[in-house]
């Protein structure tokens, strides 16, 4: 399944792994450095999820702001964050310890954006510190990923995701858990939830800086790749194809907010249970990411990705049909599936396809151009569904889905006949 | 460094931030042992009988100032504001009352999450009917025979610091509690056509009768007045730029939040009436940012809220354009006259 990496991966598996990966220990078992970037992101997403759960309640009963402010300015970082990404993952490859740094900029960006909102009242100021915020995810996305990659045995990086993507979806599950007991516990205490937010930020920092190694592979040589090599990536067939097959998906995944809107009115859910449905699906993505991880390094990480939006074609079905309510779980069961089925696996699939060297500027490339695929695919549902309706832009989205499904099954069966390791 | 180092140096971390995240959360719920005793030279508040029934010649509002009565509504008699409030008992995030009908939008705290319900009262503020609500509450109206009422809440995604947010607009009979609980299935013509989009958001109801009423639709970027016809469920386009009207007691005029082309982004919104059989605009002389959904108190002045030192404050112009901003109370919200 990782063809380009086929060729060296025995040298890799017994030589590189991770650190903590000691000889005579099963190599199966998930590399620390993996378990630490897991443990960072579960941290770090608590932080985050506990600004975001509040964050609307703060603004329309704290400050006594309309938030429909924000809107505008959301399209603008979405645009912003993913080109950050592209040059995370640039920065992360220049140098040997190029990863740690960026990520841990990254991550120390974000933290610091926390006690600010203590500062920002005004809708325009709490914007820029959540852009901010954004940056500095986007800049750590990439050279975490590479991390993880990089630490890794190439036949056991679908479980590596599958472990890391759990964690994180823990730690967005339990973020608001936090953030509306200390709510709870006090008085309009949104300043407590930021200044928590912020301590929790700091630790998942601290913790990649103690627990991280800066250098995934003491043996690999330093190369310090230009620009220009991370441009003439996508000249690597493999990384070419798969980017292509991310897009082209990307291009057909309609957005969660436009899906659970159409399954609330479609299935006629009652308003108030609206919250439960990203619920269900981050759940299901909790429980499913490490076994489909798993099932990603068995029968091929790219069969998986494939399958996965099988699955998410399987939820569109669902929802066309608007059986009843009864089928809700069902379809959040498939989203999540979906989700447990791509997320980690494409970042798995795409460590396949690029040298070590480049691991960050890869990552980024694939993550990059499936982000901006679904804004395109935002836009386009959008307009749709404004001129021809809702289920009739879901179905045609579901036709698309086909489409382009059957046209990646083809590219990508074309690296499957070349690993054959 | 070594392991041992690395896992000392995280532990005197977890100790010093958990003493920082400590102090915050206590420093926090310290304040409800001041929440409760009564702000030196605010408003004097005393528990009693509140009766939302017509003819008083009452004010009634969210109490903000700090004491065992905040968050309550309160009433003052209307000529004299500053008189000692009346504290009924009952919180609301959101309050508005006509002819004995009075609608409360009420956070109830979860295990898990707060959840949002709107209550209609009846005139002794007790319990009629509750609905569930989707999201944080904003706005509120009854109409002028006490038949309807209507809310707005913002519903927001749970997207990673998810900033899209959207409004949801219901209208209930009191009669038979028929509900329209989301205005945006109503159909939309927009400058004489039906027109239809994903991205219509609509808010800030005010009613002329039990059938007709204004509010705001937002879609492509753009925010119009719109006329609601509640039996044929049908939204018309009016005007642009109009957020949150508010209808005149004689019907003839709406007042408005209006965003200003090259006003500060800060501070986007100006109060403005709109005459209805003219279609002509007056600039009222308030110049500071107004986001609220404005009140006429009579024919001749507005009554909004803006920030203040707890909360937010009630302030008067004049509907016409003329005067200057005065303050009405403070630490006051959501005000509603009893006619």
């Amino acid at each position: 399944m990782y063809l380009a990496d086929a060729r060296d991966s025995k040298r890799r598996s017994t030589t590189a792994a991770a650190p903590d990966t000691r000889p005579g220990r099963r190599a199966a078992a998930v590399p620390g450095t993996v378990v630490a970037l897991g443990a960072v992101s579960l941290v770090t997403d608590v932080s985050s999820e506990m600004v975001s759960a509040v964050l609307p309640l703060y603004v329309v009963a704290g400050l006594g702001l309309s938030p429909l402010g924000f809107g505008l300015l959301d399209g603008i970082n979405n645009g912003a964050a993913a080109l950050v990404r592209l040059l995370g993952g640039h920065l992360a490859d220049r140098g040997g310890r190029g990863h740690k740094l960026v990520a841990g900029f990254g991550y120390g960006l974000s933290a610091v954006c926390k006690p600010l909102l203590l500062l920002a009242h005004t809708l325009p100021l709490i914007g820029a510190v959540l852009a901010v915020d954004r940056t500095g995810k986007g800049l750590r996305t990439a050279p975490r990923d590479a991390l993880i990659s990089l630490a890794t045995a190439p036949e056991h990086r679908g479980r590596a995701f599958g472990v890391h993507r759990a964690m994180d979806t823990t730690g967005a599950l339990i973020g608001p858990l936090v953030a509306f007991a200390i709510l709870r516990a006090t008085v309009d205490g949104y300043d407590a939830v930021f200044a928590v937010s912020g301590c929790i930020a700091l630790l998942g920092v601290l913790l990649l800086v103690l627990f991280v190694p800066g250098r995934a592979r003491e043996d690999a040589p330093v190369v310090r790749p230009g620009l220009r090599d991370s441009l003439v990536l996508l000249r690597l067939p493999a990384l070419r194809r798969l980017t292509l097959c991310a897009v082209l998906l990307g291009l057909t995944t309609v957005s969660d907010a436009f899906l659970y809107l159409l399954v609330q009115r479609r299935l006629g859910l009652s308003s108030h249970l609206f919250p439960l449905l990203p619920l269900g699906t981050a759940a299901v993505f909790l429980l499913l990411a490490v076994p489909m991880g798993l099932l990603a390094d068995r029968i091929g990480r790219r069969v998986l990705f494939l399958a996965g939006h099988g699955a998410l074609l399987g939820g569109y079905a669902l929802v066309l049909a608007a059986p009843g309510t009864g089928l809700i779980p069902v379809i959040l069961l498939l989203h999540g599936a979906f989700y447990a089925a791509t997320d980690g696996v494409l970042a798995a699939a795409t460590a396949g396809t690029v040298p070590a060297e480049h691991q960050g500027a890869g990552q980024a490339l694939v993550g990059t151009g499936q982000a901006l695929a679904r804004f395109a695919c935002s836009l386009a549902f959008g307009a749709l569904w404004a001129s021809l309706g809702g289920s009739t832009a879901l179905a045609t989205a579901a036709g698309a889905l086909t489409v382009s499904a059957l046209v990646a099954t083809r590219f990508l069966r074309t690296d499957d006949e070349v690993s054959t390791a | 460094m070594t392991r041992t180092a690395r896992l000392l140096t995280l532990l005197l971390a977890v100790v010093l931030l958990g003493g920082v995240a400590t102090g915050a959360v206590l420093h926090a719920a310290e304040r409800s042992g001041k929440k409760d005793q009564e702000q030196a030279g605010g408003p004097p508040v005393h528990p009693g009988a509140v009766d939302l029934a017509p003819g008083h010649g009452q004010l009634v509002f969210r109490n903000l100032a700090w004491g065992p009565h905040r968050d309550e509504i309160t009433t003052v008699p209307a000529d004299r504001p500053d008189a000692p409030r009346t504290a009924s008992g009952l919180t609301c995030l959101r309050f508005h009352a006509a002819a004995g009908t009075g609608i409360c939008l009420q956070a109830e705290h979860g295990a898990l999450e707060d959840t949002y319900r709107a209550v209609v009262v009846d005139d002794h503020l007790r319990e009629r009917h509750a609905f569930p609500a989707a999201g944080i509450p904003t706005r509120a109206r009854v109409s002028p025979s006490g038949h309807l009422a209507a809310w707005t809440v913002f519903v927001s995604g749970d997207s990673y610091a998810g900033t899209d947010f959207s409004t949801r607009t219901a209208i209930v009979d009191t009669r038979d509690w028929h509900l329209e609980d989301n205005l945006e299935t109503f159909a939309v013509v927009k400058d004489g056509h039906p027109y239809r989009a994903s991205d219509i958001n609509v808010w800030g109801v005010t009613f002329a009768d039990d059938n007709r009423f204004y509010a705001t639709v937002a879609t492509g970027g753009q925010t119009h007045l719109v006329r609601g016809d509640l039996a044929a469920r049908t939204l018309t386009t009016l005007h642009q730029n109009v957020e949150c009207p508010s209808l005149s007691p004689d019907g003839t005029r709406i007042a408005y939040k209006k965003r200003i082309a090259g006003a500060s982004p800060d501070a986007p919104w100006r109060l403005y009436v709109l005459d209805l059989a003219t279609m002509t605009e007056t600039a009222t002389a308030e110049q500071r940012n107004i986001d609220d959904q404005a009140l006429w108190a009579d024919g001749a002045t507005l009554v909004y809220s803006l920030p203040g030192e707890y909360g937010s404050d009630l302030w008067t112009v004049p509907a016409d354009g003329t005067g200057a901003p005065a303050t009405l109370t403070v630490s006051a919200v959501a005000p509603a006259y009893l006619r």
